[in-house]
């Protein structure tokens, strides 16, 4: 079975979409890469040439928060990246095949684009026990490591995939990682986020489909179109940030008039992703407009880095009673020592006697 | 929440919003040098308003600075789009919305008219074969074609 036959171009002519309907999908396509709109024509003439990939989706220790995330991309709809743009040929919660069926669907897929599929990846693998995550009788560990041999690069979707997530907050009972953990042969491409912002998923297939390669990534394999600049970065409330008027209570005057709310916990300034510009729910809001901080859901070990109302100036200690805890355990550990040390000298010295 | 009810709607709970990012000023200086750049050498610009950081309410208020001119065209593909040009002619207002309905694109672009205003050249060729072929066989599929009715 060939799933790559039909190029992008021909996908569209064949289900009717009109050329001005196929420039109108670039547009919102070169929105979902960041790209300026003067590159659309650019866009349109890959896109015609651009071959469908196909994409194996394998859902780990997972919330299907991220797979509800793609469902909501708009811009294109699921319906036209699925049937028009790329070959999703295994996805368990989209498929309609099950059991025996679905797992020969994704062998057939495998054979037939070996080498060329980008496998999908959502959710932290565990390591303590494999046992604690199996698809099938076979652990994720095991399923992952199979599959990524063929594929020609991996997507990391949400901070489970990317970091380990959620699974990996402390104490870690499952031994929880992100792929990049395991998989150290394959070009991985980091979509983190608690979940992702549609677009930026959508988005970073766009980017394979028109030209064919990876996108820019940062430090931590993240696609810098989408996570090159912080929330505090593009955040409408920063004006109130650099005049230092903020919020001190959810109910307070400031509160109401939309202040910063660096000092209700907001993470921002810290947190690399692009929810102040894309927003959320059609472009509707986002955390900050709704009126809470950010919680740096894309950022590794976010979970364990302090409360998620503490300022970040304060996280690293968790405030003044935890320094003054900090500073007593540390004086009795200090004076513990320090006997401990008189005695080992009071003993050398006895033993030295003749 | 819809940007457009947005601010009105905290209004209507004693919320006041008085959120100003800046971009508006800066917004419509860009457009201002844009305009200048198409008169003088019929270079066009466009602005993707999802990648500017807006407070709630400011969108609206730089739709509202920018008007509506004369002309306003609908069409319907992948959902429905609609191309307003603005009160300063020249700037056009063009938005997308997806086949479930939700908004996918909003642009302001400077141009003398924007492209998906135009025939796209595949299409009329397209358009002429049809034509061509129809006057060949006809509507009824004979040989002549029954244009006036007659014979």
């Amino acid at each position: 079975m060939d799933f790559i036959n039909k190029t992008v171009g021909e996908s569209l002519a064949a289900r009717g979409v009109s050329r001005r309907g196929f420039m109108k999908f670039c547009a919102t396509t070169a929105s979902l890469m960041a790209l300026p709109p003067s590159l659309v024509p650019v866009i349109a003439e890959a896109l015609e040439k651009a071959k469908r990939p196909s994409v194996i989706w394998l859902p780990f220790q997972e919330c299907t928060g991220c797979t509800e995330s793609l469902t909501r991309s708009n811009a294109p709809t699921l319906e036209s990246l699925i049937f028009d743009t790329i070959s999703l040929d295994y996805h368990e919660t989209l498929q309609a095949a099950s059991g025996f069926g679905a797992e020969e669907a994704r062998s057939t897929a495998m054979q037939a684009n070996w080498g060329n599929y980008l496998l999908a990846v959502d959710g932290s693998i565990p390591l303590a026990n494999p046992a604690y995550s199996c698809i099938g009788g076979v652990s994720n560990l095991d399923l992952l490591r199979k599959v990524a041999q063929g594929a020609k690069a991996i997507v990391a979707i949400g901070t489970c995939a990317s970091f380990g997530g959620l699974p990996q907050a402390n104490p870690n009972p499952t031994g929880a990682v992100g792929v990049r953990d395991i998989i150290k042969d394959k070009p991985i491409i980091n979509i983190s986020g608690c979940p992702p912002l549609p677009t930026a998923i959508t988005g970073v297939l766009a980017q394979f489909l028109v030209f064919g390669e990876l996108p820019e990534l940062d430090s931590l394999g993240r696609p810098k179109a989408f996570f090159g600049q912080t929330i505090h970065d593009r955040c409408y409330r920063r004006p109130f940030y650099e005049r230092g008027q903020f919020a001190e209570s959810f109910d307070d005057e400031g509160a109401k008039k939309g202040w910063c709310l660096f000092k209700l916990g907001c993470k921002g300034p810290t947190t690399y992703n692009a929810c102040a510009t894309v927003k959320w729910n059609m472009g509707a809001s986002f955390p900050i407009e709704a009126g809470h901080g950010c919680i740096g859901c894309s950022e590794p070990r976010f979970w364990d880095a302090g409360g998620l109302y503490e300022p970040l100036s304060t996280t690293s200690w968790g405030g003044w009673k935890s320094l003054g805890v900090a500073a007593a355990a540390g004086a009795a550990v200090g004076a513990v020592a320090a006997v401990a040390a008189r005695g080992k000298t009071r003993d050398s010295g006895q033993e030295k006697q003749p | 929440m819809s940007p457009e009810t947005g601010a009105s709607r905290l209004a209507a709970i004693g919320v006041a919003v008085e959120l100003e990012s800046g971009n508006i000023p800066l917004l419509l200086h860009e457009l201002r040098h844009a305009l200048e750049a198409l008169l003088a050498d019929g270079k066009t610009h466009v602005v993707d308003l999802r990648a500017i950081p807006l407070a709630p309410g400011e969108e609206d208020r730089l739709l509202q600075a920018l008007g509506e001119g004369e002309l306003v065209a609908e069409f319907d593909a992948q959902g429905r789009s609609e191309i307003r040009e603005c009160r300063y002619p020249g700037i056009w207002r063009v938005t997308h919305w997806n086949t479930a309905g939700e908004l996918s694109g909003r642009y302001l672009e400077v141009t003398f008219a924007p492209t998906l205003l135009a025939s796209q050249p595949q299409e009329v060729r397209a358009g002429l074969d049809r034509l061509s072929e129809l006057l060949r066989h006809g509507a009824s599929g004979s040989p002549e074609p029954r244009i006036n009715g007659n014979g």
